[in-house]
């Protein structure tokens, strides 16, 4: 087949529940999100041709085929790096409908890190250094009592909150944002429960000073599915078709995933940095262009240094952004309207993918007025949706 | 040295810290912890420290490696205290910290004999080894006067 450059883009997005005890396999999950996102495309499964996921979902490929019924698949892909690299999917599955290699790429994640193992555990299971999850260096943690993802992010953290003078309150607020945006989401978890920023500084340390509890995000349940496909076709496809006008990853030299201690200044993020000035060059877009962003939120300290990372503002700047109301519904730029991976659900970051779909399709719960581009980021991968 | 014929009715508590995960390129570092030295990993080309230790000098590509004698010393960049869930391991939450030695780039390891609201960044430490599990050692540090 003769191979021509075509525009990608979204064309299905699909969940199950989130939950706390999903009461099925990680693969159900997976086979069950995958069909509602094939659903809401109008794509039969059976023409799945290309598959995406992370290094580090337990499903596999050929399993998830069998219960989808792919006559069929010509791609499969892993992403290296946990939720830090979630965007990489989309880029991944831009560049295979761009180089005409497959015309209806899948993207899951699908987990039962809440009733089937604890991802906020110690992970003491897993010491031994495993290639491909893009972060090698927790071996050299272990031994000291930094065991937990919040631990990991919290070293680095306190550089970043030191350089610019950034409390445990100022973290709070964004806590307190996206709680308000769950609280009217009926998918959230935290549906129905706001919080107040007394309630987030009397919650208890984590990680001290660093993280309370209402500054983390949920161990959940769940998946999240996502279909990309031709611009062309989407058009003729059941919902409006959401374009990918750029879509990149930046792995900076001596930068990791989560141990990542060794670049020379902790107080920014040069995986951010770097995915931005890629994902502007790319676009020929700047961060003004942008009505609203989903941010990957495992931690509160990552959403404003993504913020200035893409530029919305400059370095240290993101903590009076948010105090100002900046990413709230009527703010400068809403961020995490579904309520983020701390008020929704913690799928590794998918299901802010999703929630950047559903703004530019105008068929957000918090919908934001006259969307026409959504930043999403991973950390260290990017991508802008475009109404089409 | 206790006189071994000695009665020894409080024998020291059995180590409970994790033991370091040993790698072949690391192997060298962990060796030496066993035996209370600190060292670092250099080119033996180029003469470049680099941390973690690794097969290839990314600045000359040499596989050629020394094992050099650190200085030990070094100043607190980031320290953290893990509350909830209680780290494996110990009995009280250790100040978990990254140092920046004198030779130039981080590791993570544990503050000792001071109280976490007492931690500065910049603060001056110095390195010394407790036991883990498995009768291995690993390093870590407390202030040292300037
Ligand atoms: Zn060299």
């Amino acid at each position: 087949m003769a191979r021509t450059f075509r525009e990608a883009a979204i064309a299905g997005i699909g969940a199950t529940e989130f939950s706390k005890a999903s009461g099925r396999s990680e693969l159900q999950l997976a086979a069950e999100c995958s069909k509602a996102a094939l659903d809401d495309a109008g794509i039969h499964p059976s023409e799945v041709d290309g598959m995406i996921t992370f290094t580090i979902d337990n499903s596999d490929e050929i399993g998830l085929c069998r219960c989808l019924g792919v006559k069929d698949l010509a791609y499969t892909a892993r992403i290296p790096g946990g939720g830090a690299a979630a965007v990489a999917t989309i880029y991944q599955a831009m560049a295979l409908v761009n180089a005409g290699l497959c015309n209806t790429v899948l993207v899951w994640r699908a987990m039962n890190e809440r009733s089937q193992y604890r991802f906020g555990q110690p992970h003491t299971q897993n010491l031994g250094p495993q290639a491909g999850n893009g972060t090698g260096s927790l071996l050299w943690c272990m031994p000291f009592g930094a065991q937990t993802p919040a631990t990991w992010e919290s070293l680095a953290a306190q550089r970043y909150m030191q350089q610019y003078g950034v409390t445990n309150e100022d973290l709070g607020r964004v806590a307190v944002a996206q709680r308000k945006y769950a609280a009217t989401n009926p998918a959230a978890w935290f549906y129905g429960k706001p919080i107040t920023l007394e309630e987030h500084q009397s919650s208890k340390w984590i990680v001290e000073p660093i993280l309370r509890l209402l500054d983390c995000c949920q161990e959940s349940d769940g998946g999240v599915a996502i279909v990309i496909t031709s611009l062309e076709r989407a058009k003729d496809l059941r919902q409006k078709p959401v374009k990918i006008v750029g879509a990149c990853q930046s792995i900076p030299y001596n930068v990791e995933v989560i141990s990542n201690y060794y670049h020379a200044d902790l107080s920014m993020m040069p995986e951010a940095e770097g995915t931005a000035k890629r994902l502007y060059a790319q676009t020929g877009m700047k961060p003004t262009d942008m009505q609203a962003a989903m941010i990957y939120d495992a931690f509160t300290p990552q959403v404003l240094k993504q913020m200035e990372g893409f530029g919305f503002c400059k370095r240290g700047e993101a903590k009076d952004f948010i105090k100002s109301g900046g990413i709230d519904i009527d703010g400068i730029l809403p961020v995490n309207t579904h309520g983020g991976l701390i008020g929704e659900a913690y799928i590794h970051g998918m299901n802010s993918i999703a929630e950047g779909v559903r703004q530019v399709r105008g068929t957000a719960v918090n919908q934001v007025k006259n969307v026409e581009h959504v930043l999403v980021s991973s950390g260290m991968a990017g991508a802008i949706f475009e109404k089409v | 040295m206790t006189d071994p014929t000695e009665s020894a009715p409080n024998p020291p508590p059995k180590p409970t810290r994790l033991a370091p995960i040993v790698t072949l390129d690391a192997k060298f570092f962990w060796d030496a912890a066993d035996r209370g030295e600190f060292v670092g990993e250099a080119c033996a080309d180029c003469g470049k420290l680099r941390f973690p230790p690794r097969p290839m000098c990314p600045h000359c590509h040499s596989v050629k490696r020394n094992e050099v004698k650190l200085s030990g010393r070094g100043t607190v960049y980031t320290w953290i205290q893990p509350r909830h869930p209680a780290p494996f391991g110990f009995k009280e939450p250790p100040i978990v910290a990254t140092i920046e030695l004198e030779e130039g780039y981080r590791l993570v390891s544990n503050l000792y004999d001071i109280a976490l609201e007492d931690v500065k960044a910049g603060m001056p430490v110095e390195v010394f080894f407790v036991p883990t599990m498995g009768n291995h050692q690993v390093p870590v540090f407390r202030p040292r006067a300037k």
